[in-house]
């Protein structure tokens, strides 16, 4: 067991400090001290893509993710997302049911649209393979990502 | 339109309020399951009272104050609670509309109303938020809702209410509450089925950081901590520190069928008008299997509990509220006045999950921590693992034909654990109470009743014109796994089972597979979506080689939607679904997009079951226990999925949440023998199961 020690991270463009074992996984870090409950705990392994939240611009499984790891880094969850197209398009096409995966698709695909602007269906389909839908939600959230393109549908 | 839910509560008032402020709460005691069926309810109200839809504010069920409309399940919300609704706010409308002529001093019938305004010939007007009409008062049989022509709200596709904040991470599921106090909760699950606790070395736990309290009653173990990711450290340590004894109990899983089919069970009769022993030209024999499902849901079961001057509050994410209660107060012998049971939306829900069981959880790890409330989140592993799961099923059927080709008798014999385990009765005790010292023992799931459904034999009964049938269902004894209500219940295998048998005698006939079926199809609403469907999806067309298309027809429950999908697989020994074509009947539509949504996210679920998912266990346990071991559907294996409505306004409301599972998977798997010319009856179909089927054939 490591000192709960005060852990300096940058989440949205705030700087915050947490007193918390820098062991402690990001995700109980956004959601329990900076009350961030956007990211989601789905698996805690890293395989389901709900608790996504950007590192650098990189999409990062925060429950997978000691907070000591983001020191010094950008961390951007959904609620600092501010009125991306993507958060739009995701109304328009109603692309969930549950909306319990839908943070990580939101920051997943926001990542993707700003390495791939002019992406493809199966482009996308292929970025949002490691994020789990299980309410069948995946053909209106692929629609959602095509809408939000800098050149629309 | 009857409901059982109006009938259990008929008092206006216990439905809806309207606010002087323009607003009007309306009180259903069916939760949102991420199934959008709050904003088709605010839908009907706003249609019936003549309000925008923005003025509704449905509120979340909880035991103090909503209408108890027992489950949220079944796919009856929109019949029963939208059925209430309808007439509870036709009344209402009423009732104000005469208030409004008296204090406008007009007749009734000279007013309009438009968002909640009611406006005389001259100008003058008055509203709902401005007269005052007591509602307090039981609803009259005879107020009439709106015609087919009439409806403003229903019938269009609505934005659903809750999308706004879940797009924006805003906190709308219980894993997000965070009440003053809160405290975070684990529970250490057996090793195995049946294992009991010998000791436990609790001192590793108890020197993790804020660990406030370890619980342990019998076999059951949890640990209360001020951090979550501490209450997870000390979860670990307690694991570590335990010492159980256990022992094999489960059937073998290579051998499940087997099993099935030769465990002690209850037989019975569904349908028999099996009058004269038959003389067959030939027959037709198959035996189809399906193996446990997990529900899967993205975001393992969570419950919430808070105990406080001797009352007991609870939040969950349950599908029957006043059921959980029931059962809490009777294991726990409180009084239900002294217990609150308030729904919080979790992740999508498709049937009786572990809700139950992680709220029961939370229940008995808040006494160590009066005041406080604790929250309890399950492990994926134990979400995977310890849930109640969809039961493993065999479906024998056997046919009789005549000398010409044609149906004589139709014989289905259906074996299963029974679908329904949900809390309440003393034989369906929450998980945790099944390990506690004053163990409480689970007896075998039962089964509804067909005139409910069914739940083993649900769509077990043939929908086509047969001169002679017998169907059963022979019920488990015993149960190795907890199963119960897992989406469609037995209707998943008993479509799968009947359509491919169909199809096959539509082969032996020489016949198409939707002409052979329109043969002997009477019911004019099943011969539609079979039509549009087969119409829709180019049917007939070649689609070239190792491709194949394949129907599958059912009407949900025999007495719900009626839906049909063509499916395009392509194959050798893999099964890859390149197209879904959906057509679906249930009566009128309030939502057409909510409608479209729960139709294609039923289809892919059902996709998913189908082709990929099976429990795994050993002697011992459930060994499927992450997502690498419980693989679903992925981005890249979902294909387009195109949805027909056939509206039919003039028709009554029926539920589209369970209507294509069936035929989607029979849809599938006779378009993996169109493509292979193999017939894979046991399911899922993976590489292991047609190459299984190809050696067999």
């Amino acid at each position: 067991m490591t000192d709960a020690g005060p852990v300096e991270l940058v989440v949205n463009g705030t700087r915050h400090e947490v007193a918390c074992d820098p062991d402690t996984p990001l995700l109980y870090v956004l959601r329990n001290d900076l009350g961030l409950v956007g990211a989601k705990f789905g698996c805690g392994l890293g395989l389901c893509g709900a608790c996504n939240v950007l590192v650098d611009g990189h999409p990062t499984h925060s429950c997978d993710t000691p907070v000591w790891a983001v020191a010094g880094k950008q961390v951007t969850t959904v609620e600092g997302l501010g009125g991306h197209p993507l958060q739009g398009t995701f109304v328009e096409e109603q692309a969930l049911q549950c909306g319990y995966c839908t943070s990580g698709m939101l920051v997943t695909a926001a990542a993707l649209l700003e390495r791939e602007p002019e992406v493809d269906d199966d482009g996308v389909r292929r970025a949002l393979d490691g994020n789990l839908c299980r309410c069948g939600a995946h053909n209106r959230i692929v629609r959602a990502v095509l809408g939000a393109r800098p050149c629309g549908r | 339109m009857s409901s059982p839910s109006l009938e259990n509560n008929p008092r206006l008032d216990s439905w809806l309020t309207i606010e002087p402020g323009g607003r009007v709460l309306v009180r259903s005691g069916k939760v949102e399951l991420g199934q959008g069926v709050l904003t088709a309810l605010a839908q009907i109200v706003a249609d019936e009272l003549d309000v925008d839809l923005a003025r509704v504010a449905m509120v979340a069920a909880s035991t103090d104050a909503s209408p108890d409309e027992s489950y949220t399940a079944g796919s009856l919300s929109v019949q029963h609670s939208g059925g209430a609704l309808r007439a509870v706010c036709a009344q209402v409308r009423a009732l104000h509309l005469a208030a409004a002529a008296e204090a406008l001093r007009v007749p009734a019938g000279s007013l309009s109303v438009a968002d909640g305004e009611f406006v005389a010939p001259d100008g003058r007007r008055t509203s709902y938020w401005e007269l005052t009409v007591p509602l307090d008062a039981d609803v009259v049989p005879g107020s009439t809702p709106k015609g087919a022509g009439d409806h403003a709200v229903v019938g269009r596709s609505a934005l659903r209410l809750d999308v706004p904040d879940k797009v924006a991470g805003r906190p709308r599921f219980i894993h997000d509450l965070q009440p003053a106090g809160l405290l975070h909760g684990r529970v250490v699950r057996p090793p195995s089925r049946g294992a009991v606790l010998l000791s436990v070395d609790e001192s590793a736990a108890q020197r993790v950081p804020g660990v406030v309290a370890v619980v342990r009653d019998g076999s059951f173990l949890g640990v209360v901590a001020e951090r979550e990711e501490n209450a997870l450290r000390a979860l670990a340590a307690l694991q570590a520190g335990c010492a159980w004894k256990e022992q094999d109990s489960l059937p073998p899983e290579h051998a499940l069928a087997d099993f099935l089919v030769s465990a002690p069970t209850e037989e019975t009769v569904l349908s028999d008008t099996d009058t004269a022993a038959a003389s067959a030209a030939r027959s037709v024999r198959a035996r189809f299997a399906r193996p446990y499902l997990a529900h899967a849901s993205i975001a393992p079961s969570c419950g919430l509990a808070v105990w406080e001057g001797g009352r007991l509050s609870v939040w969950s994410h349950s599908q029957g509220i006043y059921k959980l209660r029931t059962a809490i107060c009777r294991l726990l012998e409180l009084a239900p006045e002294d217990v609150v049971v308030q729904h919080v939306e979790g992740a999508g829900c498709y049937g009786h999950n572990a809700a139950d069981d992680a709220a029961y959880d939370a229940v008995l790890l808040a006494p160590a921590v009066p005041g406080r409330p604790v929250r309890v989140v399950w492990t994926r592993e134990d979400e995977l693992s310890w849930g109640p799961l969809g039961p493993a099923m065999v479906v024998d059927i056997a046919v009789h034909l005549d000398d010409a080709g044609a149906v004589q008798r139709w014989q289905q014999d259906v074996w299963s654990n029974g679908h329904s385990h949900r809390p309440g009765p003393p034989g369906a005790p929450l998980l945790a109470a099944t390990h506690v010292e004053a163990a409480v023992p689970n007896l075998p799931a039962s089964d509804p009743p067909l005139q409910n459904g069914g739940g083993s034999g649900r769509n077990a009964v043939p929908l086509y014109d047969l001169p002679r049938q017998l169907v059963r269902t022979h019920r488990l004894q015993t149960m190795p796994l907890r199963t119960s209500a897992l989406r469609a219940l037995g209707a998943h295998l008993n479509v799968y089972a009947i359509e491919s048998v169909v199809d096959e005698l539509a082969v032996l006939a020489g016949e198409d597979p939707v002409g052979y079926r329109l043969g002997m199809l009477s019911d004019e609403r099943a011969r539609a979506v079979l039509t549009a469907a087969a119409e829709r999806a180019g049917w007939g067309s070649d689609r070239g080689p190792d491709v194949g298309l394949g129907v599958g027809l059912a009407r949900y429950k025999n007495r719900g939607a009626w839906c049909a999908v063509v499916a395009e697989v392509e194959a050798e020994t893999s099964v890859r679904v390149r197209r879904l074509t959906i057509a679906v009947d249930v009566g009128l539509v309030v939502n057409p997009d909510g409608v479209v949504n729960q139709i294609e996210g039923g289809a892919l679920q059902a996709l998913s079951w189908t082709t990929k998912e099976q429990v795994r266990f050993d002697a011992r346990t459930v060994t499927s226990r992450t997502w690498e071991d419980y693989p679903i559907l992925t981005f890249s294996e979902v294909p387009p999925v195109d949805v027909v409505l056939l509206d039919r306004p003039a028709e009554a409301s029926l539920g589209a949440g369970e209507a294509s599972i069936g035929p989607t998977a029979a849809a599938i798997g006779n378009a993996l023998y169109a493509a292979t010319g193999l017939r894979v009856r046991t399911l899922p179909l993976t590489s292991a199961n047609v190459v299984a089927a190809m050696d067999a054939g």
